[in-house]
């Protein structure tokens, strides 16, 4: 059994090396002259197909050697996310053959799964609500879905690149730079969570509990910036904090947690700021040049595409299986849970974008503009509505 | 109505922009489509008069322009997408949780979040989804949805079906992907013919024009999807009724037999047993994550359930007779049916107490002899105790769930005997006055502190309760018919795609163009196949994406 979740962590760890050397690949293809089609692109697309099967390999080894399918909490659920990002990009470059694809959406891919690593990895039990096949029915097909829409955000925002004139300073560049900064804070996430994982960084609060009946200890693993409010430091010679988080942040460990985003802030600004030293120019700027080759209205069909791909499935996977399962297991298909609300303005918001692509005058970088947003949107359902609005779904 | 006569001979209705049969733009209504201004024909409806753009004066005409608009369509999901956003930034009302120091709304959203709670739940936002603003507003996507689609379906289908594969060369110049080829041979013609059909297009011939044609059933996709979505909304309406919608709420102790609430006392439920079961710590596999949990993690909430139909008693007015026609565990994910209704494991309450023993003994009788003992029933505890040792015992007070309140008075949380306190007078026998006695779980208080006689408990017995919901919904079925039409309307509207591909003889040359109504790279594509290796020219994308 044992050696089954460590071949499936194994493989895990492989899958991600591929992708990170498949990007490589990916990179070469940019400065080339010749046609896509080149030795680095082939090279780099079957890596991401190896690494695709590695992924595979780990997730379902991972299932025998658990017992249940792994999308049962945050780090196996955003792994998942990752891999599907990768099928929905492997999907896209057959139909377009556009390697600076890859180029984009593989580090996004690898970002994600990265990003997933720093939460518990441990085998956990399934509580009795999510005791039930339509866990892994609902779930995997909600994440192809986004996965694929994620590739839609990527498409956009090589479009963004490529397009906005970069010669003076406009809103347009100061949005742009906002993405990218946004995923950089990702970034920033990773190194802060790995930094003080390594250092084996330890403080122990305790603190009053919500009904105010008794006192909980958290165990922070990363300086503590924020203290629970009235909470006391148990652990000696360790940081002493800096301020208590106010009385409204309520949720389970939220001290805890808005000390992470504080050091996940510290270090992405910390990177960020670094690259605009190394490079003298906005991020945007310093892209810009690689992308001449692209084709933008290629670009904006590929947004638009995945959309009409990743929809229909989203509405699958997102509303009507995970109202059957809400059906069995609760007996009514809909509830308003924060986690299922935020599933339909996901759907909303893509209907919108279908139905702004009628009109003239939205395709281009408008549709960018909006895929980006419809990412967002995604992501703060993953992790927002996850650790913040707990709600039946919260994961931990 | 003003038919409009084109030169092809064909007769269009009032508001025509593009001819059904050859494609001319009619030339006083370019205006409508904004054909005027642009070089790129808008091909959206391919140009069909549609009642929204062409009628505009009676009060009806407005309210149809209106509600048929894409754009009104948009704005009305935006405004519902957001209210659901802002919906979602405080529990609503029913996910109050548990532990919160009130559960009236009222009290709890301002107490736990300050003023921004406070105004949250008086705008009614804790309560948002059922509210009747939003209820308008997806009433409004609802019209919205109907009128849109009568106003673009209807004429659609008729240009779809009225178009011939002689279109007048002004539609083929401009279309989006055009190319014009100066000489041309038959053989290439051929050629192109050749490969279409083999890329399974569908071809007209009129006079050496061509229409080449596929996947024209997705145009359909967007139609069939809206029906789904009004099925649904109706079936939301539907539920709203008791009639289609049953939703009850029942909490059952163990060995208890009880009416199904909801079911006009026809069915009845005893609860066997109540089992909760945690995963083993010592678990080979789990032993990481659990000890990260630091407490028990549940494995299965279980009500081992017996239901029973009353059957129609011999003699009205009697007991009914009750009939076993259900025996089963109901789980989360494992709901119990029966007939038309569904049992669903939803809470449970562990150890509440069923019945105290007590006993009576002198205050300073060192051995505490029993003097005289009784039993109270906590479900329906007596007001009185006669023992046969000739003591009585009166219940003055019982505090079912005993707390002391913010003035400092014994009060009871709840109703369930989750911490039993009582306030007894006892009676000596021989007739002297009685003496006051405070019970409860680790209290025994003795108000005058002068008492000859001390109460004891001796034993009590425990069990569990469960929470059990009984729903049962003849909506349904509608919810699934609308789901279903509507997933294949958005996959046959998604996954095909509209294509077309004219070509039409000139001057010993040909136009060619084409059309599609999304993914051009793959029209683009099927056009490189088949004018490879012939003198036709590869179309041009005359598309300029925003300039
Ligand atoms: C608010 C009222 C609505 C209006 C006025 C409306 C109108 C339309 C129209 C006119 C079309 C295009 C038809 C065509 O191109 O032939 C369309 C397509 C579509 N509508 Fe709606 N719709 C509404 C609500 C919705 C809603 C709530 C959804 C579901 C979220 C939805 C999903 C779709 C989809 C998926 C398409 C296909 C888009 C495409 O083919 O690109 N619609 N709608």
């Amino acid at each position: 059994m044992n050696n089954l979740i460590e071949l499936s962590s194994t493989l895990l760890y492989t899958a991600f090396f591929l992708y990170l050397v498949a990007t490589l690949f990916f990179s070469f293809t940019i400065g080339s002259k010749r046609k896509s089609d080149g030795k680095a692109a082939k090279i780099g697309i079957t890596l991401a197909i190896i690494g695709f099967s590695t992924q595979l390999g780990y997730f379902i080894t991972r299932w025998i050697g658990s017992g249940h399918a792994p999308v049962s909490n945050l780090f196996e659920y955003m792994t998942f996310f990752g891999m599907a990002t990768v099928l929905g990009f492997i999907i896209l470059y057959f139909i377009y053959k556009i390697t600076v694809l890859g180029l984009f959406a593989l580090p996004v891919a690898l970002i994600i799964i990265a990003y997933a690593s720093m939460f518990p990895t441990e085998v956990s039990p399934l509580v009795p609500s999510l005791q039930s096949h339509w866990l892994y029915i609902h779930v995997t097909t909600v994440s192809l879905s986004q996965g694929i829409l994620t590739i839609s955000f990527v498409a956009g925002l090589i479009y963004l690149i490529r397009q906005i004139d970069q010669s003076k300073t406009t809103k347009r560049t100061t949005w742009l730079e906002i993405t990218l900064y946004s995923l950089i804070l990702f970034v920033g996430f990773i190194l802060a969570t790995t930094l003080f994982n390594v250092m084996n960084y330890q403080a122990v609060f305790e603190y009053p509990n919500n009904a105010g009946t008794g006192t909980v200890e958290t165990e922070y693993h990363m300086p503590a910036i924020a203290a629970p409010t009235d909470g006391t430091l148990l652990t000696d010679k360790v940081m002493n904090p800096w301020f208590e988080i106010p009385e409204w942040m309520h949720g389970a460990d939220a001290g805890r947690k808005f000390n992470t985003l504080l050091w996940s802030f510290i270090f992405g600004t910390g990177l960020y700021i670094l690259l605009r030293l190394v490079f003298r120019k906005r991020l945007g700027a310093t892209i810009q040049p690689l992308l001449q080759k692209t084709n933008p209205d290629l670009l904006d069909e590929i947004t638009y595409r995945s959309v009409a791909i990743g929809f229909p499935l989203f509405t699958l996977g997102g509303l009507i299986f995970a109202a059957i399962w809400a059906e069995e297991a609760w007996g009514r298909f809909w509830g308003w849970d924060p986690k299922e609300v935020w599933a339909l303005i996901t759907w909303f918001f893509y209907a919108a974008f279908l139905h702004l692509r009628l009109s003239r005058g939205w395709h281009g970088e408008k549709s960018a503009w909006l895929a980006a947003v419809g990412f967002a949107i995604i992501m703060f359902n993953l992790i927002v509505v996850n650790l913040v609005l707990a709600g039946l779904h919260s994961y931990a | 109505m003003n038919k409009i006569k084109c030169e092809c001979g064909h007769v269009n209705p009032e508001g025509t922009v593009l001819c059904e049969s050859c494609g001319k733009p009619i030339e006083e209504n370019q205006h409508i489509d904004g054909n005027d201004k642009k070089k790129l024909l808008n091909m959206r409806y391919d140009g069909t008069a549609r009642r929204s753009q062409t009628y505009n004066k009676s009060i009806v005409d407005k309210v149809w322009s209106f509600f048929s608009s894409v754009k009104v369509g948009i704005w009305l999901i935006v405004i519902a997408l957001i209210a659901s956003a802002v919906g979602s930034i405080f529990p609503q009302e029913q996910y109050i949780p548990a532990d919160a120091v009130s559960r009236d709304p009222a009290i709890f959203y301002e107490e736990r979040y300050g003023i921004l709670g406070q105004i949250f739940y008086q705008l009614g936002f804790h309560n948002l989804y059922s509210s009747w603003w939003y209820m308008i507003l997806i009433a409004l996507i609802g019209i919205s949805l109907v009128i849109c689609s009568l106003d673009r379906f209807v004429p659609l289908f008729r240009a779809l079906r009225n178009q011939k594969a002689k279109r007048h060369a002004t539609f083929l110049q401009r279309q989006r992907l055009f190319s014009q080829t100066d000489q041309v041979d038959e053989e290439d013609i051929d050629t192109i013919k050749q490969r279409l059909k083999k890329l399974r297009y569908n071809i007209k011939e009129q006079d050496g024009h061509i229409l080449a044609e596929k996947g024209r059933f997705s145009r359909w996709g967007p139609y069939v999807n809206h029906i789904g979505l009004i099925i649904i909304l109706l079936a939301a309406l539907l539920r709203q009724t008791s009639v289609f919608y049953m939703d009850e709420y029942i909490w059952i102790r163990e060995g208890e037999q009880k009416v199904i609430p909801g079911t006009e006392q026809q069915y009845y439920i005893e609860n066997k047993d109540f089992v909760l079961e945690n995963y083993d710590p010592e678990d080979e596999l789990y032993k990481d994550a659990l000890e990260q949990e630091g407490a028990p993690v549940a494995s299965n909430y279980q009500t081992n359930a017996v239901i029973y139909k009353a059957m129609e008693p011999e003699v009205t007015g009697a007991e009914p007779e009750l009939k076993k026609i259900e025996e089963g565990n109901i789980r989360l994910n494992e709901p119990l049916n029966f007939d038309d209704y569904a049992v669903y494991q939803m809470g449970y309450q562990q150890n509440e107490f069923s019945s105290m023993s007590f006993k009576i003994h002198e205050t300073n009788d060192r051995e505490e002899k029993s003097l005289g003992d009784f039993t109270v029933d906590l479900t329906s505890p007596k007001s009185e105790y006669e023992l046969d040792s000739g003591f009585k015992v009166e219940i003055n007070n019982y505090y079912p769930d005993y707390f002391l309140d913010d003035n400092g008075e014994p009060a009871s949380e709840t109703d369930y005997p989750r911490n039993p306190a009582f306030v007894m007078m006892i009676y000596p026998p021989d007739g002297s006055e009685p003496e006051v006695s405070f019970l409860g779980i680790g209290k025994n208080i003795d108000a005058t502190g002068e008492n000859d006689y001390n109460v004891g408990i001796t034993n009590f017995e425990l069990r569990d309760v469960s929470g059990l919901s009984i729903r049962r919904d003849y909506s349904l079925p509608y919810f699934i018919v609308g789901a279903i039409i509507f997933m294949i309307g958005v996959i046959q509207g998604m996954y095909w795609h509209h294509r077309r591909i004219w070509v039409r003889p000139q001057d010993g040359g040909i136009l060619l163009a084409a059309h599609t109504n999304k993914n051009w790279y793959g029209v683009k594509k099927d056009i490189e196949k088949i004018v490879d290796g012939t003198h036709i020219q590869m179309v041009i994308d005359q598309q300029e994406l925003d300039k």
